[in-house]
């Protein structure tokens, strides 16, 4: 099944001072508190985490349901919002794709890609042989998703003690520690073109279109970025 | 509303596995060293960084009750102490918390 030796290690990799630990469930409280007060049950709040796994998704789902949206603009804004995990996954999974290892922890283990995983895997994958890469993926994945989800329960629980400028607070780490990973990652002129023109016609294209700035923003500043940097 | 609940973790659910799923199969035809990984490891930068700009620049939820000019003045702290902490990822996540409830509650 899983080789137990590379899963622990990849386990262990949210440890240290890179670690997404911190920011991950300072994140996570805010949602489960958010949750609480959208009246969501502890149960509903758990699922939620566990099969979205993805926390700007989350927050549009909130926000949704709070303004009364049907369910296929939850649907639609979900997607729009996490599109972004569909190049994140084609630009990490070749790596770690390797013929010895059945195709059903591939399909799986997709659920694990997030920011935190993704940069961890990016930053680790050559210092692991490539047929171990995948369960030391889901190492890392299963770490960091036991993260959100007990975090949410601690969100949950603690929805009263949190005060509106300490929910203001919670909800500034996780684009802040995004940021900040993302500058940490930048190491070829490709990948600073995409970050600085990225952050720059996201917001650009919400004057077009609040829904699609994301999708449209990105793909523009990722292609030029492309073109500019990468093709050689 | 408890049905709403239900179908909207499930609508949100769907709506993310889809991309990562894809995703997947669509690695599998995917070589490390070709173009078209290069152009989705751009793409994949890109769309992050359109969604951090996004939600600090246009925030929603709980974040759109501060004031622009705060949110700006941690984002440039948090950047500060990330390169001072010689690219520590705690102390600016951290910080960018304490000093936006702080700060929050005085503008």
């Amino acid at each position: 099944m899983v080789n137990l030796k590379y899963f622990l290690l990849g386990l262990k990799s949210v440890k240290g001072i890179d670690s997404p630990a911190l920011a991950l469930g300072a994140s996570f409280i805010a949602i489960g508190a958010l949750l609480k007060n959208l009246n969501f049950s502890l149960e509903q709040s758990i699922l939620s985490t566990l099969f979205t796994y993805a926390l700007p998704g989350s927050l549009v789902m909130a926000e949704s349901l709070l303004v009364g949206a049907s369910i296929l603009n939850i649907f639609l804004a979900v997607w729009l919002v996490n599109a972004r995990l569909y190049p994140m996954t084609v630009s990490l999974f070749p790596l770690l794709i390797d013929k010895s290892q059945p195709k059903w922890k591939y399909y799986i283990s997709c659920h694990f890609i997030a920011v935190s995983s993704w940069l961890i895997m990016k930053n680790k994958y050559q210092t692991i042989e490539r047929k171990n890469r995948i369960d030391f993926w889901i190492g890392i994945g299963t770490a960091t998703w036991l993260i959100a989800i007990f975090s949410t329960i601690i969100g949950y629980f603690s929805s009263d003690l949190l005060t509106p400028n300490m929910m203001v607070g919670l909800m500034i780490v996780n684009p802040i520690y995004f940021l900040c990973m993302m500058i940490g990652a930048i190491k070829t002129k490709g990948i600073a073109i995409s970050v600085i023109l990225g952050s720059f016609l996201g917001p650009i294209f919400y004057y077009f279109s609040p829904e699609w700035c994301i999708l449209f923003g990105g793909v523009t500043a990722g292609t030029i970025a492309f073109l500019l940097g990468e093709n050689k | 509303m408890s049905n709403i609940i239900v179908l909207a973790i499930i609508a949100t659910s769907i709506a993310t596995y889809l991309s990562r799923f894809l995703g997947a199969i669509s690695s599998e035809k995917i070589k490390e060293d070709s173009k078209i990984f290069k152009w989705f490891n751009c793409l994949a930068y890109s769309t992050l960084a359109a969604l951090i700009s996004r939600i600090l620049i246009f925030p929603e939820g709980a974040l759109a009750n501060s004031d622009y000019l705060v949110r700006f003045t941690v984002i440039i702290i948090s950047v500060l102490i990330f390169f001072i902490s010689k690219k520590n990822l705690v102390y600016p996540t951290v910080f960018s918390a304490i000093i936006l409830s702080f700060l929050n509650s005085y503008f």
